[in-house]
């Protein structure tokens, strides 16, 4: 903390499994996405194919948060703090269609 | 920091005597992820607010091929999203969506590359995923703006418009926040602000990744020892992403 030096950090290597295995997470969610689109035009509208898009998103949900956003390597009590006010959300979310489709 | 931590663990302390970051984040990590909880509780409260009322409206029932909008029942989005930009009159149901959802996940990608590449204090590298992640992001909002332009200035299809006076004659097109051809009135009230509050996150996010950018280029970053701002802006940059997610598959497939 001495003023502005001119400090040149060499820059450690690339970790060349790290890299890939996010690119590989990448296609995940690309084929994911990509596979919704084709149910979307292709198969009749219904609770079945909601039921399949829901379980999709979550699972792209799951590589952004885990993954992307590191949560999988967080501490457990982070995890659960984070995740257990959403679980309600989800409750909430299904409660709300379901009575709507009652209104 | 580390060796703070470090000399915390060797006197043997324990975790309620202070020293140590709770649930070994940093502070500001941790508070944003207490951030974006929050900011996801406000757009759940959008999404729940869509699905109540969207499926409190009668589903088109016909042929979906033959679907015309009416303020009976709610449209399908599949037939109200299906135009792509220089693509003009040919039906492409979501694509252009789908697109967008696409170029979100790329800059979501391209930020974690960012985010590895600090790890290795490699400077050059950081700056190059940074400038590939607000490119993404910009490209999202041209996107977006390019939607909102074609959704109020309406679809231009035949049969689809407001007849106002009921003498045959369609004298309305498009949407604004009082009417819509497409459907009940509030469908596009939901649209606006959906897609609006999700376009005002990546508008900030862009922001914050041209602020970060800029810290990076002169050096901040280097100074200080580490780059773990790119982690926590990252964090908000996927949030964003993530809820485009849940956008994409509320608001555009159910």
């Amino acid at each position: 903390m001495s003023g502005i030096v001119e400090t040149h950090v060499t820059p450690a290597p690339k970790d060349k499994s790290k890299v890939k295995k996010l690119w590989q997470i990448a296609a995940i969610l690309a084929i994911v996405t990509a596979i919704e689109f084709v149910f979307a035009i292709t198969l009749p509208k219904g609770v079945l194919l909601y039921t399949i898009f829901i379980t999709l998103t979550l699972v792209k949900a799951f590589y952004i948060v885990s993954e992307f956003m590191h949560l999988k390597y967080e501490v457990k009590v982070l995890i659960w703090s984070i995740m257990i006010p959403l679980i309600f959300v989800v409750w909430l979310i299904i409660a709300l269609i379901y009575e709507g489709g009652n209104l | 920091m580390a060796a703070t931590a470090t000399a915390t663990e060797e006197t043997g302390k324990s975790l309620w005597q202070g020293g140590v970051s709770p649930l070994k984040a940093s502070y500001g990590k941790l508070m944003m992820w207490f951030f974006l909880l929050s900011d996801a509780f406000t757009f759940s409260g959008l999404l729940i607010a869509y699905g109540y009322i969207r499926f409190s409206f009668p589903a088109y029932s016909g042929d979906p091929g033959a679907f015309v909008p009416s303020q009976e029942y709610w449209p399908i989005p599949e037939m109200v999203f299906d135009a792509f930009p220089f693509l003009h009159g040919i039906h492409l149901p979501l694509a252009f969506v789908g697109l967008m959802t696409f170029i979100l996940i790329l800059s979501s990608v391209t930020m974690v590359l960012a985010v590895e590449a600090g790890h290795r204090m490699d400077k050059k590298d950081v700056e190059k995923w940074m400038m590939w992640t607000i490119l993404g992001g910009i490209t999202f909002l041209g996107c977006q703006a390019w939607e909102w332009s074609h959704f109020i200035s309406g679809s231009g299809k035949v049969g689809w418009g407001i007849d106002l006076t009921g003498n045959g004659v369609i004298d309305f097109v498009g949407a604004n926040l009082a009417m819509n051809e497409y459907g009940p009135q509030v469908f596009a009230d939901l649209f606006f602000f959906i897609t609006g509050f999700h376009g005002t996150h990546v508008l900030s996010g862009v922001i914050l990744n041209v602020i970060i950018f800029y810290q990076v280029a002169t050096g901040v970053m280097e100074r200080r020892g580490h780059y773990e701002m790119i982690e926590k802006v990252g964090l908000y940059w996927h949030f964003v992403d993530l809820v485009w997610v849940f956008v994409f598959t509320f608001f555009y497939l159910i």
